[in-house]
This record gives C-alpha cells, structure tokens and sequence, in this order.
C-alpha cells in the first residue's frame, strides 16, 4: 500500500519535472524583472555600479508630485490618459450596438461580408494603421488631394501634424482598428440567445424594435458588463504603441498618455531611469488594485469572477 | 359586433403595414451605415494596393482613387533595392515561424500538464503561470533584464520572452477539460506514459484550438514593434513593423537611393520613386502576409473559442 503511494507520488513529482523548465521562463521573464523596481528607491546611474550609498528613498515618488516642473507633466499626462480612456469608457457600447444592428441583416453573404471587413484592421499593427493615416490624412494625402480637387479646401491641411481634437482622433483610430473584433463576443453571445425566446415574442405579435429591447439588449448585458468592468480595470494601460506611433513635436502635450510617458522618461537625454522606474511602478500597482475592485464588484453583483 | 369585429381586423392591417414601411426603412438605413462602415475599414488598403501598381506620375498627382492607372510591378521590383527591406524581411518571418512554433508547442504541453491532476501541487503553479497576465515590471526593469541576460541585440531577445503565454495556456487548458477524459484513461491503462498521450493523443485532438493559437501568435509575432524598438539598436534586428515606422519618419532620402541605384529607361524614368511610392509599397509589403491569410484563419474564430476568451 505505501508503495503503491509513493509511485503515485513519484509520478507527481515527475509531472512537475516536466513543467519545471517552463516555469523558470515565467520566474526570469515575468519574476525576475519586479526586482527592478528597486531603482525607483536609489539614484542610478547606469554606467556606475549598483551601491547603497545611493539609496534616496521615496525621492522620485515625491518628486513627481511636488517638483513644480514634474508635477505639472504629472498632471498633463494624468489629464490625457483619463480623457483617452474616458472616451473609451463612454463609448463602450457601440460594439454591442455594432453587433445588433449586424443581426439584423438577413442576408447571410452581406452580413459575412461586413463582419470579415470590419475584422480585418484589428490584425493590422500600429505602425501600419499609422501609414495608413500618414497616405490618407497628411497633406499629401488622398484626404487633402481629394479636398483641394473638388474645391473644398483651398490648401492642404496636414491631419497628423496638429493638435486640435487628438483625443478624439485617438479614439477614432482605435475604434476603426478595433470595434469589428470588440463586437465578435457580442455576435457570438446573441447567437447564443435561446431561439424560443425570439419565437414567443413573435407570437406574441412583438416588433423589431421591441424584440430588441426586451429580448436581445438584456441577454447582452452581462457580457457588457464583464467587457465594462475590464475596461475599469485597464483605465491606466492604454499601451503605448498607438500613441507612440502617433506622437509628433506638434501633439506631443495631448497625446502623452502614461505608458508613453514612462516610455519617452527612459529614453529622454539625460535618461531619468529612477523616475520612469517609479512611475511604472505606481502604475503597476493602482491597476492590479483597480482589477481587483472590478473582480470584487463583479463578485457581488453577478456572483461570478472575472479574472 | 361584426362591425366591431371588422375595424379592429382593419386597424390591425393598418398597424402592420406601418410597421412593415418602417422596417424597411430602418433596414435600408442599416445597410447603409454598415456598408459605410465596411467600406472605410478595407477601402484605404484598396487604395494603397492600387496606387503601387499605378504610374507614379498619375498616383503622385492624386488621379488614382477607384481602380489603378497604367498598371505596372516597378515599385514592387525597385523595392529589392530598398537598404535593409531584404534582411528585415527575413528577420520577420524567422521570428515569426519559429516563435509561433514554440509558443503553440509550449501552450499545448502545459494547457495538457495543468490537466493531469496528479502533479505535485498543480494548482499553485498554474497560479503563478497565470497571474502574470496581470502585472508588468515596467520599460526600465524588463529593459534591464533583457540586458543582463544578454538578450540586447539577440535574435532570441524575440523569441525566449514570448514563448509562454498565459492566455493561449488558458484556451489550451479550457479546451482540454471539455473533451472527454476516457481517451485519456484508456491510453494510461495501455501503459502509455505522459508525453506519449501529449504526443499522439492530446496534440491531435487540440488541433482545432491550436490552429487559433498558431494565428493569434503569428499576427502577434509579425505586428509585434516594441521589442524592437527597445532592445535592438543594431539594424541587422531590425523587423519589417520597425523598418517600415522608420521609413515613414524620413524617407526623403530613401526615394533617391532607388532611383539611383535604377537604370534610366524612359518607362522606369515616368516611374521614378517618390516618397509616397516607396511609403506605399513598403505598406503594402508590410501588410500583404496578413491580408493574404486573413480570409481563411476567419472561420477559427468560432463562438465556443470566443466565448472561453471573454472570461480569460
């Protein structure tokens, strides 16, 4: 008996011989790298070697909040990336309306074709959906070559080099890049929607306006709140990579968000290593606590998790 | 009574008409707008593909908007001579096929491993796998790592980080659990060990999760900029997405190399590069993998698949 056990044991250690490999990728990869967040306490200059007597304690956190220069790019970045995600936010409820309005096409060719074209851009990197911008919106773009041969514009006006509306022009770049696959849980959901259901409302003598009212728009809540929820969550991590692509001398004060922020820190001259550090690392930490109030949220209203 | 009985029929008739013209008003006006809106998501790619196998001249002067105008392949032969377009297209394709190979290998293996029940304290570690989905060290500590380990200005700085992936780990894993355990316990009662039901029995039957595994990793592994942008200074790293974000920051000079470099026929001279040519070949180039393969990896995104992602 006790070695019948202890083969079953073996075999369990075995197992986890097999993963182990894999496990130590996660610890250097994912692990590993949280150590680095000690250079928010010390004053690092990379070429000299680590030591203690560098050790400025809450420094930088400080610094980023009272040195007038730095808490006023605080403050500026803190103000785009609310309003960037903010719209965002506002907005989260037009995929979802984006998928009703696709159910209702009958014509199952017309309705692919729609999906498969509004999927496309989501597949398509930054970089490229910013070459795109530059051929269509730039001043030597169709946008302006189009203007000014119709006589609607008397000189080209260069889209991308301005900083009028760049909140709002983010979102639209995002929206186009992304509402076709945002929309694909909700087409999936209302396929998921009990056939009967919509059977009964037509005996009923329901029309469409009510059938979406009462049938479809309350079975798509739950996704849309577990969607909304997640969003809270990411309130701070708009990526940099769009903003990034997107930022020029010209919109650079609007469209730092915090991730970009952190990035163009690391990479100014003098670099400021510590403080982009420490602002990463505050990041860090108010977004997992964002997840987790969603998730508790989620938890109590819904009785589910989302993470 | 009859009387009664005949208007309300009437005014039922009525009603139905009503609605019958406002339903069809209300679906011409969608199919409008969702046109519309197909139509800006794929119409920009038409106009570049257009405009690169149009005649420069024409192109550059903006006559090129609905269908291509004096069709001809010298951009796409004049974009060998582009520095750097050749050895970046190489770089992408090898850390592309490689690192998805790894990464849909590595997904199957441990989504199976989590699985098996008897491993020494399985729960713990897939908590560990999963949770990093939700942290990020940041830029400078992760930059940092990267240098230590050598993996600056390394072809492997692309591959070893993305090798594990919690997400496709957790598709994996959900997709395994739903299939029936039997298949399994026949194969331990023929005496096969672990990795030969991973190999013959659970790779085969993931098939159809794996292939979304392998589509996502590989947009992922071409799209991918930032790795680039951080870790790699030497241009022989340098990926397709960087050297095309490059290009669109100056490529003032970049038309004269060609040109240069180009014989001086009259045909080649009337296509003789522009900024807006190279810039629209190059996209062109750049997005041509992912808009060749998208119509077939369209029918993997199936609702089951989509609805485990929801919650992962």
């Amino acid at each position: 008996m006790k070695f019948f056990h202890d083969k079953k044991k073996m075999r369990g250690y075995k197992e986890f011989l097999y993963i182990l490999p894999f496990l130590i990728l996660v610890l250097v990869f994912s692990y590993y790298p949280l150590y680095g967040w000690i250079y928010a306490f010390f004053d690092y200059q990379p070429p000299l070697p680590f030591s203690w007597d560098s050790f400025v304690g809450l420094k930088w956190f400080k610094m980023l909040f009272q040195n007038k220069s730095y808490a006023k790019q605080t403050l500026q970045v803190l103000r785009n990336t609310f309003a960037m995600s903010g719209i965002s936010f506002f907005f989260s409820w037009l995929p979802m309306f984006f998928a009703i309005m696709l159910n209702e096409v009958k014509r199952t060719r017309f309705r692919k074709f729609v999906q498969t074209a509004t999927t496309l851009p989501n597949f398509i990197s930054w970089v490229l959906v910013y070459s795109v911008a530059f051929l269509m919106m730039s001043n030597t773009g169709l946008f302006n070559s189009v203007g000014m041969g119709l006589g609607i514009l008397d000189r080209p006006i260069d889209f991308l080099k301005s900083n009028e509306h760049i909140w709002f022009k983010m979102w639209l770049w995002l929206t186009w890049k992304n509402m076709g696959w945002a929309a694909i849980i909700y087409i999936a959901a209302i396929s998921g929607i009990d056939a009967e259901l919509y059977e009964a409302a037509k005996v009923d003598g329901a029309n469409r306006r009510q059938i979406i009212r009462n049938i479809t728009l309350p079975c798509l809540l739950p996704t849309f709140f577990v969607i909304l929820l997640l969003n809270i969550s990411n309130f701070l991590n708009n990526g940099m990579e769009q903003y990034f692509v997107f930022q020029n001398s010209w919109n650079r004060e609007h469209i730092q968000v915090l991730d970009l922020y952190v990035y163009n820190l690391s990479t100014s001259k003098p670099p400021v290593y510590s403080v982009s550090t420490a602002l990463s690392m505050l990041k860090s930490i108010i977004s997992v606590v964002l997840l987790l109030a969603a998730n508790t949220m989620s938890k109590l209203l819904r009785k589910e998790s989302i993470i | 009574m009859k009387r009664k009985e005949k208007s309300l029929r009437a005014d039922r008739r009525n009603k139905i008409k009503e609605n019958s013209l406002l339903d069809r008003i209300y679906d011409i006006v969608n199919y409008i707008i969702l046109f519309l809106y197909a139509f800006i998501c794929i119409y920009p790619f038409y106009y570049i593909f257009i405009n690169t196998i149009s005649n420069n001249k024409i192109s550059e002067s903006g006559g090129v908007i609905f269908y291509p105008k004096g069709i001809h392949l010298q951009n796409y032969i004049d974009a060998f001579r582009i520095p750097g377009l050749g050895q970046a297209t190489l770089v992408s394709l090898s850390r592309t096929v490689l690192g998805t190979a790894l990464t849909v290998v590595t997904a199957a293996f441990l989504g199976y491993m989590f699985t098996r029940e008897s491993m020494f304290k399985r729960k713990l570690w897939y908590r560990i796998v999963v949770i990093t989905m939700y942290f990020n060290a940041g830029i400078i500590p992760w930059y940092l790592t990267m240098m230590n380990l050598g993996l600056t200005n390394n072809f492997l700085g692309y591959i070893l980080p993305t090798i594990i992936s919690p997400f496709y780990i957790i598709l994996t894993k959900t997709y395994i659990e739903s299939t029936p355990k039997e298949i399994q316990e026949a194969a331990e009662c023929d005496g096969a060990k672990v990795l030969t039901i991973f190999f013959r029995i659970m790779l085969p039957i993931c098939k159809p999760i794996l292939a979304t595994v392998a589509i996502f990793a590989a947009v992922g592994h071409w799209n991918s900029f930032q790795d680039t942008l951080l870790l790699m200074t030497q241009e022989k790293y340098y990926t397709l997405q960087f050297l095309l974000y490059r290009y669109l920051q100056s490529s003032q000079s970049l038309s004269s190399i060609v040109n240069a470099t180009a014989g001086s026929s009259e045909a080649m001279l009337a296509n003789a590069q522009t900024q807006t040519s190279i810039r629209m070949t190059v996209t062109i180039i750049v997005a041509l993998p992912i808009i060749l393969v998208y119509p077939f990896f369209q029918r993997f995104f199936s609702k089951g698949i989509m609805l485990g992602a929801v919650k992962g």
